[in-house]
């Protein structure tokens, strides 16, 4: 098994392309959920689809999750202390950029690293530069 | 006269009613720094709010005030939903197993809202949000306690000080959220979650008013 991914973002649509995108890099070794929408349809980000996103990849390796912004990291917070008090596995959240983050993590992850390994490796993209031929 | 669970029954319907009657004017706010949504998202965690805790009889406050928590959390996608809820919840620990709250009590119920807010959006007070409304009525209520006033003065005080520093609002510079990132532009508004926080403290003052006049 290897660490699992959940994809949180305020819009379900960018939280599935975010999965489909990531899932191609990680040639399907790596269980990956996304959690985006408010849940009825609207923007926002639920609490509700962010547990059930952990429970789908829960495994003992643990869980890294990638979030885009603002109150996705409050909602992400509520889920993962409600989730911790009913499993011993363990789930980190990347302050990394979702679509950077989760693309190296995914890779990361595919090659058997553990959790604390797959987000550092995410937190690189923090600094990854996009365009490589200029200095800024 | 202390506060029953009738009078918080009564305290969320008008705050539920206030969400309404507020709607527009509250994402009015938000659509010139935030995204749009405050009154929306307030308006529909109330509205829910006040359907469960109609269906449930819960025996105490804390545990009535523990629901609308979970239900602000599970029903309100924007900040407000894990904020607000998680107010709600941690005054809902603080209270545990009241029936009746006295002047302690309420102090109680806001200092857990207002540190559980903190918390959860590690944010201080003048970083134009919630906490520049409650921040101050805090301090309000606990030097009227100091006082000796009553409980419905000591929630007046604490409601005018909410009031006061929601304006207080207007010239601030956002450092948290959506409105952050207008940086400077931020200024020359009234803060929507600034304006919310008032609405909870007012409808709670006005409950608490109307039980010492009975």
């Amino acid at each position: 098994m290897t660490v699992s991914l959940v994809v949180v973002s305020h819009s379900a649509k960018l939280a599935e392309g975010v999965v489909e995108l990531v899932g191609q890099m990680a040639g399907g070794k790596v269980a990956m959920a996304a959690a985006g929408g408010a849940g009825d349809g609207s923007l926002g980000t639920s609490v509700d689809l962010i547990m059930a996103a952990l429970r789908r990849v829960t495994t003992p390796e643990g869980t890294l999750v990638l979030l885009d912004l603002g109150s996705a990291v409050m909602a992400t917070e509520i889920a993962v202390e409600q989730f911790m008090q009913s499993t011993n596995h363990r789930v980190l959240i990347s302050p990394a950029p979702l679509v950077e983050g989760a693309v190296i993590a995914a890779v990361e992850s595919s090659i058997g690293s553990s959790l604390a390994e797959v987000a550092d490796a995410a937190l690189h993209a923090l600094t990854l530069p996009k365009l490589q031929s200029q200095d800024r | 006269m202390p506060i029953t669970i009738e009078d918080t029954l009564q305290w969320l319907r008008q705050l539920a009613q206030a969400c309404q009657e507020n709607r527009d004017y509250l994402t009015q706010l938000d659509s010139t720094i935030g995204d749009a949504d405050h009154g929306i998202n307030m308006d529909r965690g109330f509205k829910v709010v006040v359907e469960k805790v109609h269906a449930q009889t819960e025996s105490d406050i804390g545990s009535l005030l523990k629901l609308v928590g979970t239900t602000l959390v599970s029903t309100v996608g924007g900040a407000s939903g894990p904020l607000y809820g998680t107010a709600f919840l941690r005054a809902g620990v603080a209270l545990s197993g009241k029936r009746e709250l006295d002047e302690s009590d309420y102090l109680a119920l806001l200092e857990a809202a207002v540190e559980g807010i903190q918390a959860r959006g590690k944010a201080r007070q003048g970083e134009k949000t919630m906490l520049d409304a409650l921040v101050p009525a805090l301090a309000a209520a606990k030097a009227a306690q100091a006082a000796q006033l009553n409980l419905a003065q000591i929630a007046r005080r604490a409601s005018e000080a909410a009031e006061e520093g929601m304006k207080a609002t207007i010239p601030l510079v956002a450092t948290k959220g959506r409105a952050s990132y207008l940086g400077e532009r931020s200024a020359g508004h009234q803060d929507p979650g600034a304006t919310s926080s008032w609405l909870i403290l007012k409808s709670l003052a006005e409950v608490c008013a109307r039980s010492s006049n009975t």
